[in-house]
């Protein structure tokens, strides 16, 4: 029982199919709390879905899944309540202001003071300028700032991200890594797919390589090991 | 439990907002019914006792096919922005999900039958302002958004969903469509409550059997 | 792995068996009615077929059922091979009875209530296979072609109701002789239906038997592609 006070996802031979197109292939991988872990590979690798898969967007096929300790199957609710995720999609109502459309994620989560949480929220992503306008009329790169800032807005303890920096600028990378670090520093856990490996190196205190459904590496030192990580990166054939 | 209320209002009332500013369904459900009344003012001979007899029929097929339509916008436009993902990431039960689509389709069959009925009754000279016609668009209306919400959710994936959706929604909502259309032939004919008291309750228990059964089973079909 | 032939199978060999003392029965054995004369043969197969879609029905919503409780492919197997065969019952029992009902009732079809039901269940079941060719692959159809299942099911015994009620307001339109006057045959009648329902019976444990290998096979086919492909390399 104390192991799940430091590991946040615990993945045992997890598989997901779509009929002859395997997704995951028997997973096992274990996310220790308090951190960032960097999920790298090609396209098709596998990433998107087992973020999809922490996110419970995805259910799988076969294997056992805990999340702080939950088993996922059982205790969805109260596992979704403690995550955020910023995925693929901005997941935003393109009619809706950005104040709409953070106010309905805050009324969902059944936030307490939301006019001033909202403001907050969108000060440490950079659209606090933008909240009146429609999401519709955002580039792509401020729709996934509005995605972000959703995402976070109830403070998770774990945190998915899919390919966050990109469409962003330079600044708001910087932005992006504060946060990141921020959550860090309060020992949440974040699980992030980036495709700008070196940068993600930089920030990632857990590596995880994916090939074909499957894990081929997993490094608790990306630092010391980045020699490793690039070169199982560079053996899957995915362009750095 | 007020909890469960405010969520359930906070994705109904969502569905509003969006509605007003884009008027998707609503202007296709009404759009669709209406343009099926005209057609059939002049592909069938409308005479007083001919109206009573096909009116009711002709009435609620309309809407039928129409509401199938305007629910298959409903859900589209969740997919189409992934928000639905939004919904189901967050920590509230699917059957809150549920409840609040199907409240928000409520509200636009709604809205479209307070502008279909009176087109009907003038097209086809027929009275049906009685407090009955509310009871009949009323349980109509449950019935038709908990079964389209339940389908419209379960078509979202397939790409000819205009196509699958009317397939599983009409026969299912055959009883529902019956109770309509005896029960608005008896009114129109000037019966009273007595003479559709079966047909009603009829339609009553498949509303109650289906907002239950598709709440329970909703947690099934969203996720891949 | 199974080196008996397909025709040696138990199953086939008593169904065709049974078949055959039924059709004996139907048409050598049993008297013709005389108020409907040779017509009323058909009922001897409409009546079983009818029981067997409706075996079909029962099959299809308790695997549903279970496999949304147990997760097992196997439920989905059996739900998605009884619902195949359950369908050509169904539109065997459907076209029977029409060629029945045209002399006897003088029309091909009414809005009587078994025929509305049957007629709506068809339509149900034909959606839920539908569905499950359209959707793209992957569990999610599974569980969503159950539920489909399950609510075609819970919907029937409503469907039946409000076509009774419906029927009462509208009587059916007949004017052939008498389907429901005093038959001429007693016992003779009961043990014709009790044979010929036995053999459809078994007819359709053996095809929906038949059809769950084949659908094991496919599946079985679908893991061999899964784990023999390398995906990236394409």
């Amino acid at each position: 029982m104390t192991q799940t006070n430091t590991i946040a996802i615990k993945a045992e031979a997890v598989v997901k199919n779509y009929g002859a197109k395997a997704a995951l292939r028997s997973i096992d991988l274990e996310i220790p709390t308090g951190g960032v872990t960097i999920l790298l590979g090609s396209n098709g690798a596998g990433k998107s879905t087992l973020l999809r898969v922490f996110a419970m967007l995805t259910r799988i096929d076969s294997g056992n899944l805990t999340i702080h300790g939950l088993e996922m199957m059982k205790e969805g609710p109260s596992i979704r309540a403690n995550t955020g995720a910023a995925l693929h999609a901005p997941m935003l109502y393109g009619d809706m202001s950005v104040r709409e459309n953070l106010m309905f994620s805050a009324s969902i989560l059944r936030l307490p003071r939301k006019d001033t949480l909202i403001y907050e929220t969108a000060e440490k992503v950079g659209i606090q300028d933008r909240l009146e306008d429609r999401v519709r009329s955002l580039s792509h790169g401020l729709q996934k700032k509005v995605s972000l800032a959703r995402a976070i807005m109830h403070e998770p303890s774990l945190l998915l991200l899919d390919e966050p920096e990109s469409g962003l600028d330079g600044r708001s990378v910087n932005q992006l890594d504060q946060i990141i670090a921020g959550y860090r520093s309060h020992n949440r856990t974040v699980v992030m797919t980036t495709h700008i490996i070196e940068h993600g190196l930089e920030i990632a205190d857990h590596a995880v390589v994916l090939q074909h459904g499957n894990v081929i590496l997993m490094s608790n030192d990306p630092i010391t090991e980045r020699s490793a990580i690039m070169n199982a990166y560079a053996s899957v054939g995915a362009k750095l | 439990m007020t909890d469960t209320i405010l969520v359930i209002w906070a994705i109904a009332r969502k569905d509003l907002v969006l509605e007003i500013r884009n008027k998707d369904v609503v202007v296709a459900i009404t759009g669709f019914a209406l343009l099926v009344l005209a057609i059939f003012t002049f592909a069938v001979d409308l005479s007083q006792m001919n109206a009573k007899l096909i009116g009711p029929g002709v009435l609620w097929a309309a809407i039928a096919f129409a509401g199938v339509t305007g629910l298959n916008r409903a859900f589209a436009s969740e997919i189409e922005s992934s928000t639905l993902e939004a919904l189901l990431i967050a920590p509230i039960s699917r059957d809150l999900i549920y409840l609040g689509k199907s409240l928000g389709n409520f509200l636009f069959i709604t809205t479209a039958q307070i502008i279909v009925i009176p087109t009907f009754a003038v097209l086809f000279n027929l009275i049906v302002f009685r407090w009955e016609m509310v009871a009949i668009c009323m349980v109509t209306a449950i019935g038709f958004s908990a079964v389209g919400t339940l389908f419209a959710a379960m078509s979202v994936r397939i790409r000819a969903r205009e196509v699958m959706l009317p397939l599983l929604f009409l026969p299912v909502v055959t009883p529902l469509l019956m109770a309509a259309v005896e029960s608005t032939s008896y009114l129109v004919n000037g019966g009273t409550w007595g003479e559709m008291a079966s047909w009603l309750q009829l339609a009553i228990a498949f509303d109650v059997l289906f907002i239950v059964i598709s709440a329970l089973i909703f947690q099934n079909i969203l996720e891949d | 792995m199974n080196k008996v032939p397909g025709y040696l199978d138990p199953l086939l060999i008593l169904s065709t068996a049974l078949m055959g003392c039924a059709l004996y029965l139907i048409f050598i054995w049993v008297p013709t009615e005389t108020n409907q004369g040779a017509i009323q043969r058909i009922l001897y197969f409409h009546v079983p077929i009818a029981w067997g879609s409706m075996l079909g029905i029962f099959v299809v919503s308790a695997s549903s059922i279970l496999y949304l409780w147990k997760k097992d492919q196997k439920w989905d197997r059996l739900a998605v091979s009884s619902a195949e065969v359950g369908l050509t019952f169904g539109a065997m029992m459907l076209l029977s009875g029409m060629i029945w009902a045209r002399p006897v009732w003088g029309v091909w079809w009414t809005g009587e209530a078994k025929l509305t039901t049957a007629l709506i269940l068809f339509f149900i079941y034909v959606a839920y296979l539908m569905f499950r060719s359209y959707f793209p692959p992957g569990t999610q159809r599974q569980r969503i072609a159950a539920v489909i299942g399950v609510i075609g099911a819970l919907d029937a015994p409503i469907i039946y109701f409000a076509a009774n009620l419906w029927s009462q307001a509208h009587p059916p339109l007949i004017t052939g002789p008498a389907a429901d006057a005093d038959s001429t045959l007693g016992s003779e009648l009961g043990i014709v239906l009790l044979m010929s329902t036995f053999a459809f019976t078994l007819l359709f444990v053996y095809m929906v038997q038949a059809r769950y290998k084949i659908r094991r096979s496919e599946d079985d086919i679908v893991d061999l592609k899964r784990a023999t492909t390398t995906p990236g390399v394409s």
